[in-house]
């Protein structure tokens, strides 16, 4: 038996017979006495771009630092690259990542781009870029520098390479940091409110660079403010109230036909 | 100048094996579950709370004598631990309470999100701590460590009382046999102010490599 709830999703999923490369079923996460996220689904197929909006507390962080492990959850299933994430109690009952290796190996597919950019600040532009390659994925150097040179290029940074990142803006920083996270060729890109952080004239700098990598159908999550951004690049939008899904579909329905009254206003008040 | 090289060689070799120290016990309070927490807290505690002196001299006597009774206890000989090697291992010891609380702040300060977007992208515990952790607290953790190589290099000092022939037991016994008292101390007063200088010159070039990503807080002013 199909909850009620899960309709939705599944229409959603038969307009596209791509590969899933995120498939999130009934999600709980509690900190504490704190029910965040009260059993959430949510799939991304490849050349999707998933745009998760909410106010804030309904758990939309929460939900796609999920899908990496950054925070544990407590019950559900995650699938990334249909390979399920191995969960197991630890002694404290907390829910925790059964096999380490399996975690560091599917992080590595997963591309992160965090509000506050969270550049190594020990580290010049391009060793920033390189840094994942050459470490954890085991790219030679000469060829992670070639091809950090090409990213650099691609988000208007090339001649900031060797600068370290406290020396630049946070637009700057933030597009840096969508380099590092394509250098390691991710099969999913997942941004948590990018641009939140940004001062309000340097936010068009950097959604123009996630938009354009939208355009090339890069498979991407993004939990965003930006409503007009949301509507224009996404294939789906998931509104978020309350850590459950309220509303699910085409941006044009969203947007422009919503049908649950809260979702209504949640428009109103940001637009 | 023998006496000069002990003295070197036990600072370096206490504060090496301090540093090695104070990474585990910074990881181990910050990280480690509570046994590990509670341990580490004792040593730290301990250690920092009786004066160095006793500590040297209970360690090195009640030390090389537990040794030998656990060899003797497994059937080898007894040995003569080295004085050098004593001397590094018990002022390590000391050396090692204090740079985990140093390091522990040190890591404290580093930008949580740095941290966080390493395991992002999927760097196992090991790899954090040697491209990330460990060269991203260095800048915070300077100041307190290059005190304590300081100290190190004063408190070999104390290993005299013990009879390691450092640069004091030799000041000592040659003022001793020559009575000229103020020309040795003086001078061996100025020879750990000559190993303070050089010291500096190194740490500061060592804080600027640190520092190199962080802005200067003179352009910022």
């Amino acid at each position: 038996m199909m909850a009620p709830g899960a309709a939705p999703a599944l229409k959603h999923l038969a307009q596209n017979g791509a590969a899933e490369a995120i498939h999130v079923e009934n999600l709980h996460k509690k900190f504490g006495e704190l029910h965040v996220l009260k059993g959430v689904s949510l799939s991304a197929r490849d050349g999707e771009v998933i745009a998760i909006i909410g106010g804030s507390g309904s758990g939309k962080s929460t939900l796609l630092r999920c899908i990496n492990c950054l925070e544990n959850p407590t019950s559900g299933i995650i699938r990334v690259n249909g390979e399920e994430i191995k969960l197991k109690a630890d002694s404290h009952g907390h829910t925790v990542p059964a096999d380490r290796k399996q975690i560091e190996r599917i992080r590595s597919k997963l591309g992160m781009v965090f509000q506050n950019f969270n550049l190594w600040s020990h580290m010049t532009l391009i060793e920033n870029v390189i840094e994942v390659p050459v470490h954890v994925l085991g790219v030679k150097r000469e060829v992670a520098i070639a091809e950090a040179e090409k990213l650099l290029t691609r988000v208007g940074l090339a001649e900031k390479r060797d600068v370290y990142p406290a020396y630049l803006s946070g637009g700057q920083q933030q597009r840096a940091a969508i380099a590092r996270a394509l250098a390691i060729n991710p099969r999913v890109m997942l941004f948590d409110e990018p641009t939140s952080a940004l001062d309000p004239e340097l936010v068009g700098e950097v959604l123009k660079v996630i938009g354009d990598l939208a355009r090339e159908g890069r498979t991407m999550v993004l939990v965003t403010h930006e409503m007009k951004f949301a509507r224009e690049v996404a294939t789906h939008v998931v509104y978020l109230y309350n850590g459950l899904v309220e509303e699910e579909g085409p941006p044009e329905q969203i947007f422009g036909a919503p049908k649950s009254e809260r979702l209504k206003q949640f428009i109103r008040n940001i637009g | 100048m023998v006496g000069l090289l002990h003295t070197i060689e036990i600072a370096i070799g206490a504060t090496c094996l301090g540093l090695l120290i104070g990474i585990g016990g910074a990881y181990g309070k910050l990280y480690g579950g509570p046994v590990v927490r509670d341990l580490l807290a004792v040593y730290t505690t301990v250690v920092r709370a009786v004066p160095e002196l006793v500590l040297i001299l209970l360690l090195y006597y009640a030390g090389t004598d537990l040794i030998n009774q656990v060899l003797a206890a497994l059937g080898y000989q007894r040995i003569d631990i080295s004085g050098l090697a004593a001397g590094i291992a018990v002022l390590g010891f000391v050396q090692g309470a204090y740079s985990t609380e140093v390091i522990r702040g040190a890591i404290l300060a580093i930008p949580q999100g740095q941290i966080e977007a390493a395991r992002a992208y999927g760097m196992s515990p090991g790899l954090l701590l040697r491209r990330i952790t460990l060269p991203a607290m260095l800048p915070f953790a300077i100041p307190g460590l290059a005190n304590l190589w300081l100290i190190a290099t004063k408190d070999t000092a104390l290993l005299a009382v013990v009879g390691f022939y450092e640069l004091t037991l030799a000041t000592r016994q040659a003022a001793g046999v020559t009575k000229a008292y103020l020309t040795f101390y003086l001078a061996a007063g100025a020879i750990y102010l000559l190993v303070t200088l050089i010291s500096n010159l190194i740490i500061g070039r060592i804080e600027a490599r640190a520092r190199r990503g962080m802005p200067s807080l003179k352009e910022a002013r």
